[in-house]
């Protein structure tokens, strides 16, 4: 550990300071998502437990879910996590304008989901009467869903801080890491995201 | 050297400074505002200790009520509300807000020190962890002032029991927003254990040269960031049925009863093994110490804590046997937990290899660890009894499983726990407890531990039921309760002797120098009390017992250290973090937020909703300062005694 290369290239996938070579954020923030995952597995096994005894008078979701609308706003919110990719690409080749680029647009992308949600929550309860407290299936969707909803919304006011602190002078090749660990947080946020479409939606359908 | 250091560094040389941003960087080193805004591992471990050990004796005082109680039939001592109270509070404290939080206090001080790190990965996370947990501890004992009372529905929260429906008052919303706030302290603790293991090793200390609290400490961690959201999404399920009207435990509207029970034991049985593998980690470094011997059997016994962990998320249902799950769950479970008695068994086996043969000096913490070993056995058979579900179907709810949990959790946990303070006391303080005191200690504990558990075990056989605040003199319980509250009063005075004698030793005890047990982990290879800087020059490790090696190779390490000293000089120094007010600031916020949202009526309306939005921006505010202030410190230059030569302040 005596000699690091202070002033040699930035290797992205390696730091030489700790142990594994692994950077200390992104190791935190991979702890972490195993640790999210239980929560939301638990939010998931929730609903999905009590999808199978609905008592009488729960709602039917076929007839409440608008399932064009959420696949829409599903494709959103992968292609933001493409344009998350991209901009961490970009801050790791030292390209700034094109991180912002990216940046504005996952969050932009993040905010349509967000928009598409608000939506589908205010339909389902001003023209659906599903409301979190007056059925089993209210609460478990409005919970799981609305869970996910607040992780975006951390991911959009997360993107969007980084946009606006990349014009401190802050924010370089050096800082790729800080932009690599926010965007593995989206990609996670995307792929809980396919689960719950898949568990609370598609599967209505089959 | 860590991680912050060379990003630091790198970050510097190549482009211009910034304009520094204007935030205030507290530097004190005493007083009030140093406490508030330390960094350090080790005064962030010490506070954990103080507040773990005061939340000790409360939680004692609790138990010692229950006991009066009970010590004789038709006793009037406690109404059966007050009794609710006391037995919800005393599990809650004692397994949250003591024993926990006193690993929290090893892992924090010693942990980083065994693996020669200069401090964990991130340090105001980890100041974060603290005051989080300190807010957690005061929401939950908030009720004790307020109108709603302190919690009352059992440390298992078993809802619908603790539904607005049968607990309208605010004493449920304490327990639940206490709890989820001691679970965001927990995580953010055991994820920066988790990186600081991982990443922080200093040269040469490769994974199967940990020492085995360390590798407990990691395992206990990982224990905890997979646990903790199952019970921390079931207190969410429950505050939403509480605060706005959800169905989640609504038994009208769909809701199960027995989902409560499934998420609060996949979390809780891991619990269990959160709170004995750190005992069992600071077992297998005293053992060894005081036996000089090397530990026997190292990788089983780690291989034994790893499977340990695993097998622990497969054993939840075994405290819902009688809840009609069905033949096959129910001999699923059983099995599986009797497969737990196997890496158990193996690491008893080992510990009494390590003895064997030793030259055993029967110190304090000695003596502790040797209670823990035959005392975690005796609740070790006992747990195989609950193992087999048809004895657990006679067992359960009764004083047999008590008597069962507080011999794996004093006997084992505490006991651990109490030997780590001996042992460790003389690193953290520089002074010794004297051994008279010490034993004598041990010896009131370990005689009135056993008289008052030895005969709850035939309580719960003759029938004697848990939670139930009297009891009829005609049943044949008069003379075990007599005896058991009489063992708990000696408990009480052994456990005041011992504290007694850690206040005195701290101003007065005898002082001693560095490696006064002639140690083997390299957290012995500093001076005591620990510098701020933690190791001189970050050591080079060459084999599982670290220290030993470096005693019986001086000349070669002495070079070592040399050379690597002068490398660091080169390098810029010792990098020592800045202080930083905001993860205080942030965890002030998210205390205002939960006593918000639990202290205040619903038809408080508007003033709820404020007060928690309040504290919700503050802990806002403080996490944005926080990530602007930046992770930056500054550099020591020490001389060849140790000496720091160069103003500690001046910043890079």
């Amino acid at each position: 550990m005596s000699s690091p290369a202070v002033s040699g290239p930035i290797d992205h996938h390696q730091d030489v300071t700790t142990s594994t070579g692994i950077p200390n954020k992104k190791l935190l923030m991979w702890a972490f998502l195993a640790s999210d995952c239980m929560f939301f597995g638990t939010l998931i096994s929730t609903h999905l437990v009590y999808r199978l005894y609905p008592p009488a008078g729960n709602p039917n979701p076929t007839e409440i879910f608008d399932i064009a609308l959420t696949s829409f706003s599903t494709f959103i919110l992968l292609m933001s996590s493409l344009m998350m990719a991209l901009a961490v690409n970009a801050i790791q080749k030292g390209n700034l304008r094109s991180m912002r680029f990216s940046l504005l647009t996952t969050a932009f992308f993040g905010a349509i989901f967000l928009g598409c949600q608000v939506y589908e929550f205010w339909h389902f309860v001003v023209e659906k009467k599903m409301t979190i407290t007056n059925s089993i299936l209210g609460t478990t969707f409005f919970t799981l869903t609305g869970t996910h909803g607040l992780h975006v919304l951390i991911g959009v006011v997360w993107l969007m801080s980084m946009y606006f602190y990349s014009f401190s002078g802050r924010v370089g090749r050096k800082e790729a890491i800080d932009v690599e660990t926010m965007g593995l947080y989206w990609h996670f946020v995307d792929i809980v995201w396919i689960v719950i479409f898949t568990a609370v939606y598609l599967l209505e359908y089959l | 050297m860590d991680a912050t250091v060379k990003t630091h560094l790198i970050a510097q040389e190549p482009k211009a400074p910034a304009k520094p941003l204007v935030l205030w960087r507290p530097t004190a080193t005493t007083g009030l505002i140093s406490w508030l805004t330390t960094v350090d591992h080790k005064r962030i471990g010490f506070l954990y200790g103080v507040f773990a050990l005061f939340f000790f004796l409360v939680g004692g005082v609790e138990a010692l009520l229950i006991r009066a109680q009970l010590m004789f039939p038709n006793n009037n001592v406690l109404t059966a509300q007050q009794y609710n109270t006391m037995f919800t509070m005393h599990g809650t404290t004692m397994i949250f807000l003591a024993v926990m939080p006193l690993s929290s206090a090893f892992f924090n001080f010693i942990m980083p020190l065994q693996i020669g790190a200069r401090d964990v990965a991130f340090p105001r996370l980890n100041a974060f962890s603290l005051w989080t947990f300190v807010a957690g501890a005061i929401v939950i004992n908030i009720g004790w002032f307020h109108p709603g009372g302190a919690p009352d529905g059992g440390w298992f929260g078993y809802a619908p029991l603790t539904s607005k429906q049968f607990i309208p008052r605010h004493s449920i919303d304490f327990w639940v927003m206490g709890l989820q706030l001691l679970g965001v302290a927990s995580i953010a603790a055991a994820l920066n254990f988790i990186v600081t293991i991982i990443n922080m090793r200093a040269p040469g200390m490769t994974m199967m040269r940990l020492p085995v609290f360390t590798w407990m400490t990691l395992i206990t961690s990982f224990l905890i960031i997979l646990s903790f959201p199952a019970i921390t999404i079931a207190l969410v399920e429950l505050m939403m049925d509480r605060q706005f009207g959800t169905n989640f435990f609504e038994v009208s509207n769909g809701g199960m009863p027995i989902l409560w029970q499934h998420l609060f034991w996949v979390f809780g049985h891991p619990e269990v093994y959160i709170l004995i593998l750190p005992a069992m980690g600071i077992v297998s470094e005293i053992l060894p110490t005081f036996s000089r011997k090397p530990l026997f059997g190292y990788p089983i016994v780690v291989f034994s804590g790893a499977c340990i962990g695993f097998l622990g998320f497969a054993v939840w249902s075994h405290h819902m046997f009688t809840t009609g799950m069905g033949t096959v769950a129910t001999a699923a479970f059983a099995l599986a937990t009797m497969a737990i008695a196997v890496p158990t068994g193996v690491k008893i086996f080992n510990w009494i290899g390590t003895l064997w043969g030793g030259h055993l000096r029967m110190r304090t913490p000695m003596m502790f660890a040797l209670g823990f070993v035959w005392m975690f056995m005796i609740g070790g058979f006992s747990g195989v009894m609950h193992a087999a579900a048809p004895a657990d179907s006679q067992q359960q709810d009764s004083y047999f499983v008590i008597a069962h949990f507080h011999y794996v959790l004093i006997g084992g946990s505490l006991f651990a726990l109490l030997a780590g303070i001996h042992y460790w006391f003389p690193l953290m303080f520089g002074r010794k407890v004297s051994e008279f005191w010490g034993k004598l200690s041990f010896w009131v504990i370990f005689i009135g531990f056993n008289v008052t558990f030895f005969p709850m075990h035939f309580l719960g056989l003759n029938g004697m039921p848990r939670r139930t605040f009297t009891y009829d003199g005609n049943m044949g319980w008069n003379t075990p309760n007599f005896i058991a509250s009489i063992g708990a009063f000696t408990l009480g005075i052994g456990i005041a002797i011992y504290f007694a004698v850690m206040i005195y030793t701290y101003f007065k005890g005898e002082k001693v120098g560095r490696d006064p047990w002639d140690g083997r982990t390299l957290e012995w290879s500093i001076s005591s009390p620990p510098p701020a800087y933690n190791f001189a020059v970050t050591p080079t490790v060459h084999a599982r017992d670290a220290f030993w090696y470096e005693k019986h190779h001086k000349e070669e390490i002495a070079k070592e250290n040399a050379e690597h000293a002068k490398a660091e000089r080169e390098h810029g120094g010792i990098h020592m973090p800045h202080q930083s007010i905001y993860p205080f600031i942030a965890s002030v916020g998210m205390l205002i937020g939960a006593l918000a949202s639990s202290a205040l009526d619903s038809n408080a309306g508007q003033h709820k909703l404020a007060f928690a939005i309040t504290g919700g921006v503050i802990m806002l505010v403080g996490i944005f300062l926080w990530s602007l202030e930046g992770a930056d410190g500054y550099h020591l230059h020490l001389d060849k005694d140790g000496k720091i030569v160069e103003d500690p302040h001046a910043k890079h």
